[in-house]
């Protein structure tokens, strides 16, 4: 007996066929713990095996799935254990690990490979240190590997020495590639409360307290919920907006599901979470600032923007709550502006500014992403744009984030264009006035009275 | 091992369009639970629900003829396993 009608199995056939459904990204986490050498290029080259042992079936097994459920998967990647917390090798250079990380995935097919991280919310460690400095010649040197750093936390606030450390490596890594227009950036973001299960990048790491492997899908579907905005009256109320949000998020999540249990099954490894961010790509159509508009704001950026987003996010999650018990990693909104044309629309017609995008941080996931600055911003700027967003993670016990691409010789107007997913955007103005002093403080931001829960 | 899946296809009607299919799923050893099938202004659809014998042909060698099938006749065919339209539609 058919239990679905032909009705349910044409709506499905049409998400994926006309509206970009898709499964982001099946991520497999893997551990290094025992990678530690007491030389780099040892380390390297048990980095390297143990990946490529780990990832080998990885990518032909998620084809498989991709063809026999006729569901793309759009991205097949790695996380690893933040490679801060295995570096006890003598040299500081981390570089050929991150040489080692690139090559296996190349070897294995991926197209990303995340975990060159460290966690310093409250402290850096030697490894730590390690690493941050490492970051520009590891990211100039290698194109797949993908760096993170958290610098913030609600138990244990703002580390601003960690914070403007970072911001200067911001900007070494944009001179490090700036025959790239900074692309090393885009592979680079600062944290504030990171989790230990993201499968997307450039965050992805394999927290301490996973498995030894450990299969993380990323859901999609921006075009899909458009679609189903779009459909509605514009009379609509948002209470019926926000309801056919969760029934699609809910569809959605569940092809997340099927595809993560699947995926962990034939790999032997444990299914970890699924991610609920709705994820936009720069292909037309496959866009959080559609989704906005169709929800009815004039322009993306305008007022109006920060209820809609919010809306959109909750019924979101409300919807993908239902859909599987193992919700994790960000599971928010994305709104990365070169990934997504209508957030690059947005900002060259004027709408969509920094400070707007600081403010829907507050109520999505990861906020300011793949955001171009001018090449010349100073280095405190960055790093107060940081802890800004760093503030509102911690107040309010949420992840945020910065992804800032200080673009080498350009300034607010010029364009940057990395090509693939990472996408192109106008280099955004930034405000001028930081000043100098807070981000020269140093020190620790407290944690907040909200962390005191026991 | 036996694979439920959902088969699809769509396009232009005309002659022999269910015939082309069903030999192929005979051929493979695929079996037809059951089949509904509409014409909406000359556009076909039909929808059927099979079991796959994999032992006797994997799932991707189905899919494989099946696309040479949509090919012969110029129609779209798509063929997936059943649970992720359970999945999607069903709590």
């Amino acid at each position: 007996m058919l239990h679905i009608s032909p009705e349910e199995i044409a709506e499905t056939l049409t998400m994926i066929t006309q509206q970009h459904l898709d499964i982001r990204t099946v991520t497999l986490g893997i551990s290094l713990s025992d990678c530690v050498a007491d030389d780099a290029d040892t380390m390297a080259s048990r980095v390297y095996e143990r990946v490529t042992t780990a990832a080998e079936r990885l990518v032909p097994v998620a084809e498989s799935i991709e063809r026999e459920y006729g569901i793309p998967i759009i991205n097949k990647r790695i996380a690893v254990t933040p490679i801060a917390d295995i570096a006890a090798c003598r040299e500081h250079d981390l570089t050929p690990v991150a040489v080692a990380m690139d090559r296996a995935a190349i070897d294995v097919g991926v197209d990303f490979i995340g975990g060159f991280s460290a966690l310093v919310h409250k402290g850096i460690g030697a490894g730590d240190r390690k690493l941050m400095d490492s970051v520009p010649s590891a990211l100039a040197t290698t194109e797949r590997v993908c760096s993170s750093v958290n610098v913030a936390s609600t138990r244990a606030g703002i580390n601003m020495d960690a914070v403007m450390r970072m911001a200067e490596v911001i900007k070494l890594t944009a001179e490090a590639t700036a025959e790239r227009q900074g692309i090393g950036c885009a592979k680079l973001v600062v944290f504030c409360n990171m989790v230990e299960d993201n499968p997307f990048m450039a965050g992805a790491m394999h927290g301490s307290g996973e498995a030894d492997a450990v299969i993380n899908v990323g859901i999609s579907g921006p075009g899909v919920v458009r679609a189903v905005v779009r459909s509605l009256p514009e009379d609509a109320g948002l209470t019926e907006v926000a309801e056919a949000i969760k029934a699609t998020a809910f569809k959605i999540t569940r092809a997340g599901e099927l595809v993560a249990r699947e995926t962990a099954r034939r790999l032997g490894v444990e299914m970890g979470i699924v991610d609920l961010s709705l994820a936009p790509t720069p292909a037309e159509g496959d866009s959080v600032a559609d989704i906005i508009e169709a929800i009815g704001v004039g322009r993306c950026g305008g007022p109006g923007t920060t209820t809609a987003l919010a809306l959109l996010n909750d019924a979101v999650k409300k919807g993908g709550a239902m859909g599987t018990s193992s919700v994790g990693g960000l599971s928010g909104a994305f709104i990365p502006v070169s990934e997504d044309a209508g957030m690059v629309r947005a900002v060259a017609e004027g709408a969509l500014t920094l400070e707007k995008l600081e403010a829907m941080t507050a109520v999505c996931s990861v906020g300011l992403d793949m955001i171009p600055v001018p090449g010349d911003t100073p280095a405190e700027t960055i790093a107060t744009i940081i802890s800004d967003a760093c503030a509102i993670g911690v107040i309010n016990n949420k992840t945020t984030a910065a992804r800032l691409i200080p673009a080498p010789g350009l300034g607010p107007g010029d364009r940057v264009d990395f090509g693939g997913l990472l996408g192109g955007a106008p280099v955004l103005s930034v405000n001028p006035h930081a000043g100098t002093v807070l981000a020269r403080r140093g020190g620790r931001f407290p944690a907040p009275l909200g962390s005191l829960r026991n | 091992m036996k694979t439920r899946a959902i088969l699809s296809v769509l396009g232009e009607d005309r002659v022999g369009i269910v015939a082309a299919v069903a030999t192929a799923l005979a051929e493979t050893g695929t079996n037809i639970e059951d089949i509904r099938q509409t014409i909406i202004s000359s556009v076909f659809s039909m929808t059927m629900l099979v079991t796959v014998d994999e032992d006797r042909t994997p799932f991707e060698d189905v899919q494989a003829r099946l696309a040479e099938v949509a090919e012969t006749i110029g129609m779209q065919i798509t063929l997936q396993r059943e649970d992720v339209f359970r999945f999607m539609h069903r709590v």
